[in-house]
């Protein structure tokens, strides 16, 4: 069984309840106190939660947390009053590449707290609600890294991820071998290509909160056109 | 804590009203913002609907209905809704929905009224409806020309000087030099009802030149024989540019001025000048001077330079459209007066035709000829068919060569189909009337609107009194002609590729002849034959049909906007490609328009198509009685 099916086919309540149990950690008991809702909930009466990290690269293990973004929202309203944005200083030098990426720079961060300082106001943030991010490998294992880092316990949660809802119906026809063979590009994926399929808006890219709303409004989208109101979250989470 | 919202700031910050609000403001607002998704054709709000934000589309488009479910607005990115739900009890008056898949920004009611009460441009701007926002935007623009505002009565410098009908030629010359004015009314001796005279006549300076000295008249003759009878007047009422309009449309050089009949003074062309300093007049009388084909075509030159000048002292397009029409008439009047030195005096009576633009007092710098020739009755092809074929060709050539191109629908006095005479007219409109085929429709769109430009010009009024009567008592003829005015369509998702003209050179641009002036004339046409109007020009048109009362309240004087701001748009941008040495069209590219034409074009062309859609109801299709 591969992992996302794993996780898909998890039993998220009963795993926030011995969570909360189990968890040493104060802000990681909180989190799972506040529970996980039935995978049968519809769409309709989901609290979601947007969240978008930007990194110094692309390996949970190494690489680190330099901003985070998270917009609450449910499928009608994207709420901006409630949305969250921090800079955060890494343990470890900025590298150029990811400089010329997220255009966060030395001087933003000298004054940014350590992910140690923000980690409560985050988790806070996403208790109770499904998370929504835009390519599950980033959030999720860097937020569980970054915590084994800090106080040698990890996290995990369901998400929603809006580029595997959109690979469900552009890469199942053809594998990549296959694009190759008969010479066409597989449709891409990649976040702002994808909202314009949906006649969502241009927004400037690798801003981590605005990123958030991006990935919001997304889903919004996918669900308009692909789910009903109707269809339970484990159809779509992970 | 509140987070930064440059994206979003910076998207409203593009827009009214929030483009004229402090950066930080607008800073606050992004952050209160709530977002949601629709799939096109889902129902925003529906009558009745509790509303408590303002709303903005940040993409897609919306329709906005009236209650009866009929069109009131279509919006799109930057456009704002719910406003008038807001400021009215909070309850949805106009209910929305999706046209296109869209993404809406709601800002809660509580930054709406913080807004409206900290900033006088931002309750101005929501307070305000689009339809009345357009009849501003049109009077401010004419508030800004001194013409437009100003009576007829502040023109007036000095009393008219009258004299009895009763008097001779030398005693009127006489009167005119103790009092040292160029022109004399003339009254008549029989009292009116009312016990008083009545304007008999006009005696000018030029009267005396040409109609006494020239044929050596008895100067003990009664003055009636050298005034002019029943000259053309104007209310005392009317405005400053009217009386330019009537000066440049009769080629009067005195006008009087009349209260219930009563002279209250003569304007003078010089009157007029003060106000437009290089008049469109001159360019009149100074093509009439002309001697040669050569010198025409040399002056021609200055037609584009009386026409921006036009522009920039903020006329509007009423003036300009008459200007450009009297400029192109004279053109047609000295063209066909060399003719007649060249092939000798006609050898039946005729009438030159204008048609089309410049019949209806509606022309502009690009512009082609439409013209065609009323013939006598008594005319016989094989003994004048030559003469009038040659006169045809020079005047054709001669239009041609001074700016006025040949008309590539072969609608020209040269195309034998096009010179017939009075009889044939007639029977060829009557034929078009009781049958509207296809090419009858086509032909009725250019030769309803005609006006005589020389020779027997009383023949093109008694020919459009013809086609009124007979055309109003055809409701299959109006019905088919409302029809066929409804093929083409104002571009109403404007901003939206798909809407732009995709044929040839002007990709991505929007021509505002086809789309929208020559649709709204096409409109009018139909509703003045209706009503029996026999005006020609689209604004005097509507002044009948608002009279005849055929339009529901207020739909005719937002009419007279709309029409009024697609047509100044256009003469702006061909004034624009004049200054950029550029060739003027009728194009128009969305990029090049600023923010206050491009939401009251918007309007316009709402306007526009709410009227097509009253027009099917009001006409409808029948099938031909038997």
């Amino acid at each position: 069984m591969k992992r996302e099916d794993v996780n898909a086919a998890m039993d998220w309540p009963l795993f926030f309840k011995e969570q909360a149990l189990v968890c040493s950690d104060s802000r990681l008991r909180t989190f799972y106190e506040h529970g996980c809702i039935s995978p049968d909930t519809p769409l309709s009466e989901t609290p979601f939660v947007a969240l978008d990290f930007e990194t110094t690269g692309l390996d949970s293990d190494h690489d680190e947390i330099v901003s985070i973004g998270l917009v609450p929202f449910d499928l009608n309203r994207v709420r901006l009053r409630e949305a969250r944005h921090w800079l955060l200083k890494p343990r470890k030098p900025l590298v150029e590449e990811s400089v010329v990426y997220h255009g966060i720079t030395h001087t933003d961060i000298d004054d940014a707290p350590d992910l140690g300082k923000v980690s409560g106001a985050v988790l806070e943030a996403i208790a109770g609600r499904v998370v929504v991010v835009h390519f599950r490998d980033i959030e999720r294992p860097f937020l569980d890294s970054a915590f084994r880092q800090r106080i040698k316990e990890g996290i995990s949660f369901p998400v929603v991820d809006t580029m595997e809802l959109e690979a469900r119906i552009h890469r199942k026809k053809l594998s990549r071998v296959l694009y190759r063979l008969i010479g066409r590009r597989p449709t891409s994926i990649r976040l702002s290509d994808t909202r314009v399929r949906y006649s969502l808006p241009r927004y400037s890219q690798h801003h981590a909160l605005t990123d958030a709303i991006a990935t919001a409004e997304l889903l919004q989208a996918q669900i308009r056109h692909r789910y009903t109101e109707d269809t339970p979250i484990s159809a779509i989470w992970c | 804590m509140e987070s930064e919202q440059i994206e979003i700031a910076s998207f409203l910050a593009q827009y009214p009203p929030f483009n004229e609000l402090p950066e930080e403001v607008v800073n606050n607002v992004a952050c209160q913002i709530e977002i949601s998704y629709y799939r096109a054709g889902s129902e925003v709000f529906k009558f009745g609907d509790k509303i408590h934000e303002l709303c903005m589309i940040r993409s897609g488009a919306i329709e906005i209905y009236r209650r009866n479910g009929d069109l009131y607005n279509r919006l799109s990115t930057g456009d704002l809704f719910g406003q008038l739900g807001l400021l009215m009890g909070n309850k949805i008056r106009l209910p929305s929905r999706t046209l296109e898949d869209s993404l809406i920004y709601f800002i809660p009611e509580r930054v709406f009224t913080e807004l409206c009460e900290r900033y006088q441009s931002f309750s101005d701007f929501v307070e305000v409806d689009d339809r009345s926002r357009l009849s501003n935007a049109v009077s401010r623009h004419n508030e800004s020309n001194e013409l437009m505002i100003s009576k007829v009565t502040a023109l007036i410098s000095r009393e008219s000087v009258h004299l009895d009908d009763k008097a001779t030629i030398r005693q009127a010359a006489q009167k005119m030099s103790e009092e040292s004015v160029s022109s004399l009314l003339i009254m008549t001796s029989a009292l009116n009802e009312y016990g008083e005279p009545e304007l008999a006549g006009i005696l000018t300076d030029r009267d005396l030149r040409n109609r006494v000295v020239a044929t050596g008249l008895d100067l003990d003759s009664p003055v009636t024989e050298a005034m002019t009878r029943d000259p053309v007047t104007l209310d005392d009422d009317a405005y400053a540019f009217e009386a330019m309009l009537t000066m440049l449309r009769y080629n009067l050089h005195h006008l009087p001025v009349l209260d219930n009949g009563r002279p209250l003074g003569v304007l003078a062309t010089s009157d007029i000048i003060r106000y437009e300093s290089q008049s469109s007049l001159y360019m009149v009388s100074n093509i009439l001077r002309r001697q040669t084909l050569e010198e025409l075509v040399q002056l021609s030159k200055d037609v584009k330079s009386c026409f921006v000048r036009m522009v920039h002292e903020d006329a509007n397009s009423h003036m300009i459209g008459s200007a450009m029409a009297v400029i192109g008439r004279s053109f047609k009047q000295r063209l066909l007066e060399l003719a007649e030195d060249k092939l000798g005096r006609p050898p039946v009576r005729y009438c030159f035709l204008a048609l089309g633009s410049m019949a209806r007092d509606e022309q502009l710098v690009v512009t082609d000829q439409d013209n065609a020739l009323i013939l006598d009755n008594s005319y016989d092809k094989a003994r004048h068919g030559e003469y009038f074929e040659a006169l045809a060709q020079f005047v054709s050539d001669g239009l041609n060569a001074c700016g006025y191109s040949y008309c590539s629908g072969g609608i020209m006095a040269t195309n034998p189909r096009w010179r017939k005479t009075r009889k044939q007219w007639e029977e060829c409109f009557a034929d078009w009337i009781d049958n509207p085929d296809p090419e009858a429709l086509l032909n009725s769109s250019i030769f309803f609107d005609l006006d005589g430009v020389w020779g027997k010009t009383k023949w093109a009024d008694q020919l459009n009194t013809f086609i009124v009567r007979r055309a109003r008592k055809s409701p299959h003829f109006l019905g088919c002609l409302a029809r066929n005015s409804l093929s083409r369509t104002p571009p109403l998702g404007f901003f939206k590729s798909f809407v732009m003209e995709k044929d040839g050179e002007h990709r991505n641009s929007i021509n505002l002849k086809r789309r929208g002036t020559a649709p709204t004339a096409d409109l009018i046409r139909v509703h003045a034959l209706a009503v029996g109007s026999r005006a020609q020009n689209s604004f005097e048109r509507l002044d009948d049909i608002i009279k005849a009362d055929i339009l529901p309240k207020g739909r005719g004087t937002d009419l007279k906007d709309a029409l009024e701001f697609i047509s100044m748009v256009r003469i702006r941008h061909q004034v624009l490609d004049i200054e950029a040495e550029r060739r003027p069209d009728n194009n128009i590219e969305p990029e090049n328009l600023s923010d206050f034409e491009r939401r009251n074009l918007k309007e316009a062309f709402q306007v526009l198509s709410n009227s097509q859609r009253f027009l099917k109801f009001r006409y409808p299709y029948t099938r031909k009685q038997k």
